[in-house]
């Protein structure tokens, strides 16, 4: 099971953190920072890989990658496979690009909702869900449109002001 | 869709991200979130609050909440926002309230109702969203609430809603197993779906059900060696492949879950044979993914029932992995194995690919374990790995190297640990390092020096990241010998013990547990061959414990190895001279706050004005190895007992027969009805009376059985005190004491430093007090006992190493001590015949797998007659257990019965001492507090100090220790958890 994915900059800025098991505000402040640490030690060139047992507790991987200058984190348990976990970050990130086109750390920033809701499709409750980065495009496309229509319908009332529940 | 998304943020929020990008420091950014979490307050309970505009404020209390700040004011508005109508607010509201709230929240009760409804809707989006939430937000309690509405949509006709309903189920399972127990048919069901995606989700759930109860699943074999079947030949719409590779991660489940399936089982195995090899064949090793396929193959290949030939290319998957080269050609031309060699390749890496070396390694270890010979064709590769500079790898590497360890490559494989454990600064690594160290270490030592020289070192760069365990038990190896009845090795041994000591506590900042053995060793051994002085030892031991002044389990260790040392020298009517520096040393310390101090310093004192006779019999020389046999019954105080009984004192009665804690003993009520002793009493306590009939004394059969119903002022517990077990005698005003109480007098039978010995004394205490007497006969002679014990141990292990031979063809592979004591001396033939080899590891490993779950020498018990179990009493003990020594002495000279008529004269000062209600036995046993409930003393006049909590807490004290000796601050400060005994 996928325990938490975390989006960070390269100053240990967390750009997006979701953890399926819940863990307290503080707590997940902690964790990021811990992770931040191990992170920036590592040198450049090296395995994507890192044991997290000292920071998530026993039987606990960490996946990283570094993309210019956000690092995505993504930590599960032995019932994961270590490279597959390293493409399902690849594919979180074309899924990102593709829906940015060329996804930079700006659009994650003003984009937190939607970069929730292309995680959602990947991951669902741990486990991984969807992998091909067309088909998350699909739905989320679907997603905007109908929250778009509904918005549009829920606008108007409001606009003409007629309805205020 | 742009880079804008399609939300139109205010410009206030992207002046807010602006603004906290541009903070320089974390106070700024801080502040910026405070006027952040201000505005947000005022303005989210605005009425008529635009929904765009209140879409907004939830995100920004998301992520005012991401950069750890409290936004629970806000909860309640993400709340109703789930209750709105219009999908992006309701999906906003959904998206907040997983991230904010947990499953045990108050405000969940608010949003199950919403979730049902949404459950329902028809559109899609919204029944996802809730989806999304009910795996978030429902708890055991609440999901009856949305169960049936969740199997419901495993129907639906969108196959995302089908996915999702199906990993909702998944999560309750992982909840709650029992909730859903009835529904695990319908993941089979879902199994079969038309949609491949909702199959490859079904999976997850499977994945675990099969890892619980693989039995019931069997069946499902076929079914999954057919999907994978199909995948593999890219049936699949082409939509699933990812990187050309046809649906890789449900390629990935499958193998996981093919692996627990076929796990020791042939006939299932077989099935799997033909798929895996053509997996393997036509898996591209170019791309991650392709790679991550096969890296799971060969875990799959290494957990089911082994087919060599898919062994053999699982190994040259490694070798890719690893890039094994010419060398491996050769390797592959002549073994067997050829599949396991693949893997190998892949290993050895043609990559400067770390990642696929790691997996390499990693897929490795687990090939090892079926042929082990794969890696030393690699060794080559993996010490590359070990150089490396990426830390993970080499952990990786170290976990490889652990489970390749065998005696004739201990030494470099220990030596490159040590080296890294020395080189990182991570506490929990470090730990893990070390406990590797000393378990190879033990396990595999070639020499006994060279042990003695890997602990030190293990223990003065890690020594208080290690159990205290290692500790005693290189103590006790150093103490018992190597179990080879040669006298002059064994003293050989310690002599280059006490020298490499004396050399290495010139350092500054030792650590805790290495000062300690060092003080022990050197106060056993250190004069042992004259070649150093009394005084040149004893000046030693002085300036450790003046040197770490700070930490008194070493000082207490040293006060007590000082004692040994002037012993000795009493012993040996030499003439004895005080160090000015000890004197000043006893006289500090006898003065101490610590009670455990300041009572080895005085028992030092008495024993420095004792005749050479009396020392003897105390401390007799060399003896840590001998039996202590402790009668937790403390028959020599029977007497004491009686009479203090006599003087109105009031018997002990053990705390498991006082009913209930609160009780206070009223006496006043016990000659009118004894069941009803234990109500709380209100007036002042009757002074204690004069002994009422002065009778002759019982016969010691009857010792203290007649009492007095006094109860005593002076007693500190009296308020846990009742007496409800004493029945009122018909004749007298007297009561008698039932005799099973006065069997438990001293305490719960706990004697716990060895399983053996105390159940042992269980069993004597089990039979009634007319065993009193014969429970303290039954000392055996420690000498005899413990040479006993050593021919055993001789015994077995040249039975093993007949047995090892005649096994592996003298491969000293799978030879590993069962214990340290226990190590037999290792052969130098490490030649190893590999047709040999290859069938003895997989055994080997299992069988070299136990022993080392019983590192400890007390293992050997049941191999030992149950009397001379004892021989292996921690030496910790021994020093706890000076007291009971003397005791055991007395015993053994005399029938015990009136003892303390010949116990010499130190016992008497003991009961002096009691008498004077000074608290000494137990405080003399702070070192291991399991120890402590061996002497639980007399109660009547140790007044019952509370033992559980005596003596410092010493692995957090210890923790301390370390972490202000790495931030390399000489700790200055007495360590407040070393004075819990003073106020505890």
């Amino acid at each position: 099971m996928i325990r938490a994915v975390i989006v960070m900059n390269t100053q240990g800025k967390p750009r997006l953190a979701k953890f399926y098991d819940y863990q307290p505000v503080e707590k997940q402040q902690e964790l990021i920072r811990s992770v931040f640490a191990a992170l920036s030690n590592r040198a450049e060139n090296v395995s994507n890989f890192m044991e997290a047992e000292s920071i998530f507790g026993p039987d606990s991987r960490l996946v990283y990658k570094h993309y210019a200058t956000l690092y995505f984190v993504f930590v599960f348990d032995s019932s994961e496979n270590e490279l597959a976990m390293l493409d399902l970050i690849q594919v979180f990130v074309e899924t990102l690009d593709k829906c940015f086109r060329n996804v930079c750390e700006l659009d994650i920033v003003f984009n937190y909702s939607k970069m929730q809701s292309v995680l959602d499709e990947i991951i669902f409750g741990g486990q991984v869900l969807e992998t091909s980065s067309v088909e998350v495009m699909k739905a989320i496309e679907e997603i905007s449109k109908l929250e778009a229509a509904s918005n549009a319908i829920s606008l108007i009332p409001y606009a003409s002001g007629w309805s205020r529940r | 869709m742009g880079s804008q998304g399609g939300f139109g943020q205010s410009k206030e929020f992207l002046d807010l991200v602006k603004s906290i990008g541009e903070a320089r420091s974390k106070s700024e950014e801080d502040r910026i979130i405070l006027r952040e979490i201000e505005t947000l307050k005022r303005r989210i309970v605005e009425p008529d609050i635009p929904k765009r505009k209140m879409k907004e404020y939830i995100i920004r209390l998301v992520y005012v909440e991401m950069l750890g700040h409290d936004a629970s004011f806000g909860y309640i508005q993400a709340v109703k926002m789930t209750h709105d109508d219009t999908l992006l607010l309701k999906r906003t509201g959904y998206l907040a309230v997983t991230l904010f709230l947990n499953e045990d929240h108050d405000l969940i009760i608010l949003i199950v109702n919403t979730i049902q409804k949404d459950l329902k809707s028809d559109n899609y989006v919204v029944v996802c969203a809730a989806l999304g939430a009910v795996c978030r937000l429902i708890n055991e309690e609440t999901i009856p609430a949305v169960l049936p509405q969740v199997v419901e949509l495993l129907g639906h006709q969108k196959e995302a809603v089908r996915k999702k309903a199906v990993m909702a189920l998944h999560r309750f399972y992982q909840k709650s197993p029992s909730t859903v127990s009835h529904l695990i048919s319908n993941f089979r069901k879902k199994l079969c779906d038309s949609d491949p995606g909702v199959m490859g989700a079904t999976l997850c759930p499977l994945f675990d059900l099969i890892t619980v109860d693989v039995k019931s699943y069997k069946d499902l074999v076929v079914s999954f060696v057919s999907i994978l079947k199909q995948v593999a030949e890219r049936r699949l719409p082409k939509s699933y492949d990812y990187h050309q590779m046809p649906a890789p991660f449900i390629q990935i489940k499958l193998l996981k879950i093919l692996g627990l399936l076929g796990n020791g089982d042939k006939h299932a195995s077989e099935q799997m044979y033909t798929v895996l090899g053509d997996l393997m064949r036509k898996c591209d090793t170019s791309t991650n993914i392709g790679n991550a396929i096969l890296y799971e193959c060969i875990c799959c290949i290494s957990s089911i029932y082994p087919n060599p030939k898919l062994l053999e290319a699982a190994a040259e998957v490694i070798s890719k992995f690893l890039k094994v080269g010419l060398f491996f050609e050769v390797v592959v031309l002549c073994n067997l194995y050829l599949f396991c060699y693949k893997i190998v390749m892949l290993l050895n890496v043609q990559s400067d690919n770390h990642n696929l070396k790691y997996m390499g390694i990693d897929a490795l270890g687990r090939l090892i374990k079926l042929s082990p010979d794969v890696a030393e064709q690699h060794q080559l590769a993996v010490i590359d790995c070990l150089e490396d500079p990426d830390d993970t790898l080499k952990r990786k590497t170290f976990e490889l190297l652990q489970k390749m360890t065998k005696s004739s490559n201990v030494e470099v494989i220990v030596d490159r640990m040590i080296d890294y454990m020395i080189s990182i600064n991570d506490f929990h690594y470090k730990t893990e390092i070390a406990s590797r160290c000393v378990e190879l270490a033990e396990q595999f030592a070639p020499s006994n020096h060279w042990f003695i020289l890997t602990m030190n070192k293990v223990f003065e760069h890690a020594g208080d990241l290690v159990n205290i365990k290692v500790a005693h038990n290189l103590m006790r190896l150093i103490a018992e010998g190597f179990g080879e009845d040669d006298d002059t090795a064994d003293s050989q041994l310690r002599s280059s013990a006490v020298e490499s000591y004396l050399r290495i506590v010139t350092e500054p900042k030792l650590p805790s547990a290495f000062l300690q053995v060092i003080c022990w060793v050197l106060g056993e051994y250190g004069t042992a061959d004259r070649k150093y002085s009394a005084s040149y030892i004893t000046g030693k031991l002085c300036d450790i414990a003046e040197a770490y002044s700070s930490d008194e389990t070493v000082k207490a260790y040293a006060i007590t190895s000082l004692m040994k040392i002037y012993a000795v020298e009493i012993a040996a009517r030499r003439r004895l001279d005080i160090l000015p520096e000890c004197q000043s040393l006893i006289e500090e310390l006898a003065a101490s706050h610590s009670t455990d101090l300041q009572q080895r310093a005085y028992e030092l004192q008495a024993v420095v004005g004792l005749d050479a006779h009396a020392v003897e019999s105390i401390m007799p020389s060399d003896a840590s190895c001998e039996d202590i046999e402790i009668n937790a019954l403390l028959p020599f105080l029977d007497s004491y007992v009686q009479q203090s009984l006599q003087n109105g004192a009031q018997p002990y009665i053990p705390e498991d027969e006082r009913s209930g804690a609160i009780g206070i003993s009223n006496l006043s009520n016990q000659g009118l009805s004894e069941s009803s002793t234990h109500g709380l009493k209100f007036e002042a306590y009757e002074m204690p009376k004069p002994p009422v009939p002065s009778r002759p004394p019982h016969p010691v059969s009857h010792v203290s059985s007649e009492l007095v119903p006094v109860p005593e002022p002076s007693y500190s517990r009296e308020t846990q005190f009742s007496p409800p077990n004493l029945p009122v005698s018909s004749s007298s005003a007297e009561l008698k004491l039932r005799l099973d109480g006065v069997q438990k007098k001293w305490g719960k039978p706990s004697y716990s430093s060895t399983q053996s010995s105390s159940s042992g004394y269980s069993s004597s205490a089990a039979n009634g007090a007319s065993q009193l007497e014969s429970a303290a006969p039954s000392t055996s002679q420690p000498r005899e006992s413990y040479k006993d014990l050593k021919k055993v141990e001789v015994e077995i292990s040249s039975e093993k190493q007949k047995l090892a031979a005649s096994l592996f063809g003298g491969s000293m592979k799978s030879e590993k001590r069962t214990s340290t004591s226990h190590r037999a001396s290792k052969g130098s033939n490490h030649s190893t015949e590999k047709s040999s080899v290859l069938k003895s590891s997989a055994a080997s490993i299992d069988e070299t797998k136990i022993p080392q779950l019983l590192p400890d020498l007390l293992d050997l018990g049941e191999l030992a007659p149950p009397s001379t179990v004892a021989a292996s009493v921690d030496p910790f003990m021994q020093l706890e257990g000076l007291l009971d020594q003397k005791e055991i002495i007395s015993s053994g000279s005399s029938a015990v019965i009136d003892s303390s008529n010949k116990v010499p004269d130190i016992v008497s000062l003991y009961s002096e001492l009691h008498v004077g209600g000074q608290s000494s036995q137990t405080t003399l046993s702070p070192l291991s507090s399991n120890g402590s409930d061996s002497i639980n003393l007399k109660r009547t006049v140790s007044g019952g100090s509370a033992q559980a909590t005596k003596g410092p807490n010493l692995k957090e004290a210890l923790e301390k220790d370390a972490l202000v000796r790495q931030m390399g601050v000489n700790p200055t400060t007495r360590n407040p958890n070393l004075f819990k005994d003073l106020l505890g």
